[in-house]
């Protein structure tokens, strides 16, 4: 399934190591959150990027320590109805400051997409190739959002705050 | 009726029909012999065996684009040759509802 | 009421637009039901028995008159001429199709109307008081903190695919005619000792299969830190909250699997750690958002004009309609006058396109263009003057909604039941039509007083026939419909379960058992003003069983 970083698919730098497969040299790899903490040493000396898939149904909190060594955590939705993931993804980055890449993993489908950059994830493998392309449409849906959240929109209440302040109108000038 | 979506097992006493709802504007279809779909009851595909009928919906539920939701359905047979639903969810879903709408609503 | 600003109306013109396109992608067959269901669940999109179901967000159950208007227009143009107003303060439209809908959402958007999660497992409407803003004894308006809440939940990016539904409702005062201990979040506004704002936070309530009342968590929660710690709640229940049985799915059953305290503390742990972050309420949010709150420029009026005395004097049906649907305004002048939507013999809470038509009229001409729709089911015009009762009633009486049963034996709260919905297991409309027509004479219904009965036509409980003086439960018994009744149920500040009173009745006698348990409170109650609901709670629910069950 395709991959979608930036608003485009691109080639997948990470190599999925399987729990009973060897760790290869310098490439950057993603391990299970089982492997990670069995190896947790040596992973975090090696030579070239680790990233850890975490299951939906695990606090991050038990991951917390060790996000300073993790260039990537991949996050799970196994329904896309599923969404525990999203309050994972927040807490990853708001609560825990988590600065790498947070990917999305499983039933992810397009009409999910803004929600899920808006929850902090910046990395996507899309379930079905036609919704890949219109990644950058789909996350141009809306303009306006009601909420705070990870990727920093700016909500429509420090908007309206702002408006208020410079003496602006409620309704634009028809 | 409890919603008979979640059949499990097809268990078959009587004739049947595979019903669902049309994906356009959620009206109640029957699925005809040629696979279509029908709102005229008599025009519906009837089995009285348990495994035609799982034949049935397994089609009808690939048909995603046409019906929402199939499922089997109880009919009674009409003496005079016609069919009628089997139960009063059936019936309902067949007729409408129970209520005289415009008495109802003081019209 | 709130009147929408630009970024309100985009926010809906876009996901109106987002719907079409998911429309088309449907039709198309490029989504899957199973894709497509989620979504237009979140729009308020459901599937019947006949037809698509569309439920209309009615926010905290305020409504302008052009709104109402709007309402009777897709009514006539999309579906067959009439509404049906619920339990949750939404309306609802039985017979629409789905490639008529982003028309009609671009119509109700024109009026910032909306189905935006009013199904879906995300913050459904949030309901309050229908007398909220002018019930005397309410201490400050409600709905703002409810529009605060209600933007902050909508389109939520982390909790619009929760394990199930999560219903909010919020009060302003002591007593409580919101049903807060239903719900899944209750906030009841209140000050404290020092006099400052706050809210007292209760979670874990919910009907259905395992009916639960709602435990307080926190007793003040200051107004600064509502919004914080509403994410804290929602945060652990979309982590925690079970998703392997959708019977279990609700927050009440984490609450009660985790205990009150365990629950309590870890929503205090998530809240301590972003309570003074980008939630923090700051007042200048709250100053605007309470700024395009419009409220009537009310005219300094005397109570109780003479006028109104003589008028009670001349017309006893009048004075049956001041007695019985008119209710004190925190304004001196005005009054509060609930519209019943129970006559006899109709659907209760349903009303057609011309009803529609003409309370917004009546609400233009009498009510600062303003109209509450009530849990109850029924419609409230909030800022009546009191000298414009009789002509008000006149124009009510007119159209056949000025009934003065209004808390009665007749106010029946009913879902739509068998005759419209596919998870309804049997019919609740036909029951209430009959009651109606058994206790349709007024006088023994005043006789009776105030005396609540909720219809179910399945164990989801939409009719919220747990909290009824009277609930009744539609089961299905090899075939055939039978319904479980059960007494002494109470929605208030002393929310109260009720209790089963037997097997369960066939259809054709549940007419007759209410009789008998009509009967049966006029010969037990020790005085005539003795409510039915408190001669329950003295007698227990015994003597009412014998009496059903004698002959049965």
């Amino acid at each position: 399934m395709p991959l979608v970083e930036n608003g485009q698919v691109v080639q997948d730098r990470y190599l999925y190591v399987g729990d009973d497969e060897p760790i290869p040299n310098r490439v950057p790899i993603i391990v299970s959150a089982k492997r990670f903490f069995e190896n947790v040493d040596t992973l975090i000396r090696r030579d070239g990027s680790v990233g850890v898939v975490w299951p939906n149904d695990r606090r991050v909190a038990e991951l917390a320590p060790w996000l300073g060594h993790l260039a990537l955590v991949a996050l799970v939705f196994p329904k896309f109805r599923d969404g525990r993931a999203y309050s994972q993804a927040r807490l990853l980055r708001e609560t825990y400051g988590f600065g790498g890449m947070l990917r999305a993993t499983g039933d992810v489908l397009r009409d999910q997409f803004q929600f899920l950059v808006r929850a902090g994830f910046n990395s996507f493998e899309v379930k079905k190739p036609g919704d890949a392309g219109v990644f950058a449409e789909a996350v141009r849906r809306y303009s306006v959002f009601y909420q705070p959240s990870a990727d920093g929109s700016v909500p429509a209440q420090r908007r309206r705050v702002q408006r208020n302040a410079n003496d602006e109108p409620q309704e634009p000038a028809a | 009726m409890t919603s008979p979506l979640d059949q499990k097992k097809i268990k078959i006493t009587g004739p049947v029909v595979i019903t669902a709802n049309r994906v356009g504007d959620g009206a109640v279809v029957y699925r005809s012999a040629d696979g279509g779909w029908t709102t005229k009851l008599d025009g519906a595909a009837i089995t009285t065996d348990a495994a035609v009928a799982r034949t049935l919906v397994a089609a009808a539920t690939g048909d995603d684009l046409n019906a929402i939701g199939p499922y089997v359905a109880p009919v009674k047979l009409l003496p005079g040759g016609g069919v009628w639903p089997g139960n009063l969810r059936e019936m309902i879903r067949h007729g409408g509802p129970t209520i005289d709408l415009s008495a109802a609503l003081g019209a | 009421m709130y009147v929408y600003d630009a970024f309100d109306r985009k926010l809906v013109t876009e996901r109106v637009s987002d719907f079409r396109d998911q429309v088309a992608r449907r039709l198309s067959g490029e989504l899957t039901e199973e894709e497509f269901k989620p979504l237009r669940l979140m729009n308020g999109v459901y599937l019947q028995l006949h037809a698509y179901m569309l439920r209309i967000a009615i926010p905290y159950g305020t409504l302008s008159s052009q709104q109402l208007r709007q309402l009777a227009h897709v009514a006539r143009k999309y579906d067959r001429g009439y509404g049906h107003f619920t339990t949750r303060q939404n309306i609802q439209f039985h017979w629409i199709k789905l490639a008529e809908l982003p028309d009609a959402m671009t119509d109700l958007a024109s009026v910032g109307m909306h189905g935006m999660q009013t199904s879906g497992n995300n913050v459904r409407n949030i309901t309050t008081d229908q007398w909220a803003g002018v019930a005397p004894d309410e201490i400050e308006d409600p709905r703002v903190w409810a529009e605060l809440i209600r933007q902050h939940v909508t389109l939520h990016p982390e909790f619009s695919f929760m394990p199930r539904k999560f219903k909010i409702a919020l009060g302003a005062a002591h007593h409580d005619r919101a049903a807060l201990r239903i719900h899944d979040l209750a906030l009841r506004l209140h000050h404290n000792a020092a006099g400052e704002t706050g809210f007292e936070v209760m979670v874990g309530g919910g009907l259905g299969r395992t009916p639960y009342l709602a435990l307080t968590i926190k007793p003040f929660l200051p107004a600064r830190d509502v919004l914080s710690y509403v994410e804290a709640v929602l945060r652990t229940y979309n982590q925690f909250g079970r998703r392997d049985n959708i019977w279990k799915a609700r927050i009440k059953i984490l609450v009660h699997e985790l205990g009150a305290a365990a629950f309590a503390k870890e929503v205090e742990t998530e809240w301590q750690s972003i309570k003074d972050g980008a939630l923090a309420l700051d007042p200048a949010v709250v100053t605007d958002i309470a700024a395009r709150f419009r409220y009537p420029a009310y005219e300094t009026l005397d109570d109780s004009p003479k006028e109104l005395a003589q008028a009670r004097r001349d017309d006893s049906r009048f004075d049956a309609w001041m007695k019985n649907c008119v209710t004190n305004h925190k304004i001196p002048g005005y009054a509060i006058v609930t519209l019943s939507l129970k006559p006899e013999g109709g659907t209760p809470g349903d009303a057609t396109a011309a009803q529609m038509d003409d309370i917004a009229d009546l609400a233009d001409r009498y009510s600062f263009g303003e109209i509450r729709v009530g849990h109850e089911q029924n419609l409230v015009l909030p800022h009546i003057a009191q000298r414009d009762l009789p002509a008000v009633w006149r124009a009510l009486d007119a159209i056949g909604l000025a009934l003065p049963n209004v808390s009665f034996v007749t106010d029946i709260i009913s879902c739509p039941g068998l005759d419209y919905c596919s998870l309804a297991n049997a019919r609740s409309i036909p029951i209430a039509q009959e009651l109606t027509r058994r206790f349709h004479d007024l006088d023994m219904q005043r006789q009776l007083g105030r005396l609540h009965i909720n219809i179910s036509g399945c164990i989801n409980a939409c009719g919220h026939h747990h909290v009824g003086h009277i609930g009744i439960l539609g089961v299905e018994k090899n075939g055939e419909e039978f319904y479980q009744i059960t007494l002494g149920g109470k929605a208030d500040e002393n929310a109260t379960l009720g209790t089963l009173i037997g097997p369960a009745v066939p259809y054709a006698q549940v007419a007759d058992v209410v009789e008998d348990i009509a009967a049966a409170y006029l010969e037990l109650r020790q005085r005539p003003d003795e409510l039915f609901i408190d001669t329950v709670k003295r007698t227990g629910v015994e003597p009412f069983r014998e009496r059903v069950y004698a002959a049965r």
